[in-house]
């Protein structure tokens, strides 16, 4: 399909200056400023985990004392959990291409979306403020436990408000996709004829929306203990703080699906794509999206078999645990088959979604070993769990997010980006990942505690490997952002239809004008991914 | 420079639907944000009977009662000043809403004076008296300042955005034909109303 030569505008030029872009209320337009926002913290935070890892180089000290590295890993985890992760395939992705897919022209309120960014930008600033203000970045980790996080003297108080305004950001994102998706698809397009992104993301929506204020209410409630002593969960002064973990993980399980659903919609629109055939079982694949939001919410329990908890609730907990890999398998069964017989065409982006689907079942996999009641007490705080959730986020969700940004790059930016730089950056970065985070996992069956900055000299040799695994990660990343910078601003012009898609965003130019559609967008008679040339049956 | 075309779907459009749904679906974040708070209260509460019951009685049950019967009356308010607003009686509805906000107003001067008798009586975190008390005596007040404290929070935001209503339908921005801003508004204050419903009994009327 080649573009019509008709002189156009597009919505990276319609209008100029800062402050165009600063007060914007065109979705793609905030869509980009997520991204440039997130990549930034992106790199941050895995500065921070370099920095970790070059510690942990050696047994004892490297570079950094303890209560320090206790700083480092926390705002490495809040920045790439609530900065990073989170925000990223939604607030990116979501908001550039969810309106493109439903055929409309922005999101269903752009005010509401432009202030989700603002609050995005001022829980940031919340979360670096602490390195300047107070007595430094909190070192409770991540997970803010009580009664620590009461009693430390670092500024716990502000990365917790950090992580509230950032989950007010979440929530307001959520609500507007959800309306979206209900008020604004092209006439004619279902919610069975969508493309599977949007199934994902309206699943992830809804856990935005009803498990973030969980999470809101148990940090004000940290807040309120360390600013007014309402002591809700200090022990010493009347609380309980194994019902903090219960509060925390109320949300922070269903967070974890906010983080991989998303990726998994990314992999269900790219995989049809270079396989230039339908999706196999469309609907298994949208409704076990919403199957895993429902059954996340009753999972958080697994998180705490060690904290104290009944035998039969820790049976259920783990019952239920099981029975999220039933939707999660179903969609790697779904994937793999729409391959099969496919009309294959190796790309990068392609690459991205098949590294994901193996690192993401060895993250899986090890997550069925965690949610084993009698394997959890031997591993449970163990670098077992680290590599594990690293496997599922990075692995994940982090590799999904650089293969959207591949696959969509020339729509984004209208240029093409160079293509055997991004495979050798890919390649890298894939065997770096490995190197990086495979160690871990033999490390933690042999019992390295986590959230340590030292270990004992059995575990030096292993260490050491994932050390180096981080250069090579380092490596591959650095030459992925710096070729797509490059591709950016010298890449060759892209067609508005390089990969041959048939979903809607790809019927518009690259890049899209200001209001997307020129003219009516038609959608195929027989759902979302029904290639022309595919063979049938 | 092709712009004459505008999508039917258009996020730009005016659609009543979509702010009365954006506005539902908030009000499920602000049930789920108090919900996490019912749920530490009934933790400690089945952890501690009979200590929630004794300090249950240092609350006055009659204000308790006299806001509970304020509350009430201005959710009847804002109800009849969107009816209002509808039927085209837009002065009407403007002093409607500006009885919620007086109401909205008089049952934070009565809270004024609840949490003021408890402050004499040292019964905030920190204070001698109250650090004597027992484990679930002291819990109770903690979720007593929390949730009544965060729900006066929500009175006073309810109260904002009324105002915002007030000046739009004077502005001529909220209409007989556009009244969905009211119409969210008065949503917002029934769930501020509902809240206090269930706030009401557990902590004034235990037994």
């Amino acid at each position: 399909m080649t573009s019509e030569t008709l002189p156009y505008t597009s919505y990276l030029k319609e209008k100029t200056g800062i402050m165009s872009w600063l007060f914007t209320l065109d979705h793609k337009r905030i869509g980009l400023m997520y991204l440039y926002g997130i990549v930034a913290f992106f790199l941050v935070g895995a500065t921070l985990g370099l920095l970790m890892r070059f510690e942990l180089l050696n047994p004892g000290k490297d570079l950094v004392d303890p209560h320090t590295y206790n700083q480092i890993f926390t705002l490495h985890g809040v920045i790439m959990i609530f900065l990073f992760i989170i925000p990223s395939i939604p607030a990116v992705f979501g908001n550039f291409f969810l309106p493109l897919l439903l055929g409309t022209d922005d999101v269903a309120f752009p005010k509401l979306n432009l202030l989700s960014f603002w609050l995005y930008v001022l829980g940031a600033f919340f979360a670096l403020a602490t390195l300047i203000f107070g007595d430094g970045p909190a070192d409770t980790g991540w997970t803010f436990y009580a009664p620590y996080s009461v009693k430390t003297g670092t500024n716990v108080t502000m990365s917790v408000l950090a992580a509230f305004i950032l989950g007010f950001s979440s929530i307001l994102t959520g609500l507007n996709f959800i309306v979206t998706i209900h008020r604004l698809r092209t006439p004619k397009m279902g919610f069975n004829q969508m493309p599977l992104f949007a199934w994902s993301l309206y699943a992830t929506s809804w856990i935005q929306l009803l498990a973030t204020p969980v999470i809101g209410i148990t940090l004000l409630m940290i807040v309120a203990e360390r600013m007014f002593g309402i002591g809700l969960f200090d022990p010493s002064i009347g609380g309980d703080p194994i019902l903090y973990q219960h509060m925390f993980w109320i949300y922070s399980h269903p967070a974890v699906y906010i983080m991989a659903l998303p990726a998994m919609g990314i992999v269900s629109e790219i995989l049809p794509t270079f396989s230039q055939r339908t999706i196999f079982g469309y609907k298994a694949i949208a409704y076990s999206s919403m199957a895993i939001a429902f059954i996340g919410y009753f999972v958080w329990g697994h998180h705490m078999f060690t904290s104290g908890m009944s035998g039969p609730a820790a049976y259920i907990f783990s019952i239920l645990t099981f029975l999220v890999a039933i939707p999660t398998s179903i969609k790697v069964f779904n994937w793999v088959s729409t391959l099969y017989k496919g009309s294959i065409v190796i790309e990068v982006p392609l690459l991205f979604m098949l590294a994901f689907i193996f690192n993401f079942l060895i993250g899986g996999l090890t997550g069925l070993a965690l949610g084993a009641l009698a394997a959890d007490v031997h591993l449970h705080d163990t670098y077992f769990v680290v590599g594990h959730f690293h496997y599922v986020m990075f692995g994940g969700t982090g590799f999904a997010f650089f293969g959207a940004l591949h696959y969509w790059f020339p729509k984004m930016w209208g240029k093409m980006y160079n293509k055997t730089r991004a495979y050798i950056g890919f390649a890298i970065l894939f065997v770096g990942f490995n190197i990086l985070y495979f160690p871990m996992l033999i490390l933690g069956i042999q019992g390295m505690p986590r959230r340590y900055y030292d270990y004992l000299p059995e575990f030096t040799f292993l260490n050491q490997v994932s050390t180096v695994g981080s250069w090579i990660t380092v490596t591959g990343l650095i030459i992925i952002i710096v070729n797509l910078i490059v591709s950016g601003r010298n890449g060759k012009k892209a067609t508005d239809n390089p990969w041959n898609g048939i979903t809607l965003e790809w019927q518009t130019k690259s890049p899209p004008p200001l209001h997307n559609f020129d003219k009516m967008p038609t959608i195929p008679e027989r759902g979302p991914y029904d290639y022309p040339n595919a063979k049938r049956g | 420079m092709n712009h004459t075309f505008v999508l039917p779907n258009s996020g730009h459009n005016f659609d009543a639907k979509a702010s009365k749904m954006g506005m539902w679906l908030f009000l499920y974040t602000e049930l789920l944000l108090f919900g996490g708070l019912f749920l530490v209260y009934m933790v400690y509460r089945s952890m501690y009977p009979d200590e929630f019951l004794l300090a249950s009685f240092n609350l006055n049950v009659w204000m308790g009662t006299f806001n509970t019967v304020i509350l009430l009356t201005s959710s009847m308010t804002i109800a009849m000043s969107i009816t209002a607003l509808q039927k085209g009686n837009k002065k009407l509805s403007i002093n409607l809403m500006w009885i919620t906000i007086a109401a909205a107003i008089g049952f934070l001067v009565i809270k004024y004076f609840e949490w003021g008798a408890k402050f004499d009586h040292g019964l905030f975190p920190g204070m001698d008296h109250f650090n004597a008390l027992p484990t679930g005596e002291r819990l109770y007040f903690y979720l007593y300042f929390f949730m009544t404290g965060l729900h006066g929070l929500h009175v006073i935001i309810g109260g904002i955005f009324i105002l915002f209503v007030i000046s739009g339908v004077k502005k001529g921005t909220v209409t007989p034909e556009r009244y969905s801003l009211s119409e969210n508004a008065g949503l917002y204050w029934h769930l501020v109303d509902l809240i206090w419903i269930y706030l009401f009994p557990l902590f004034y009327l235990i037994h």
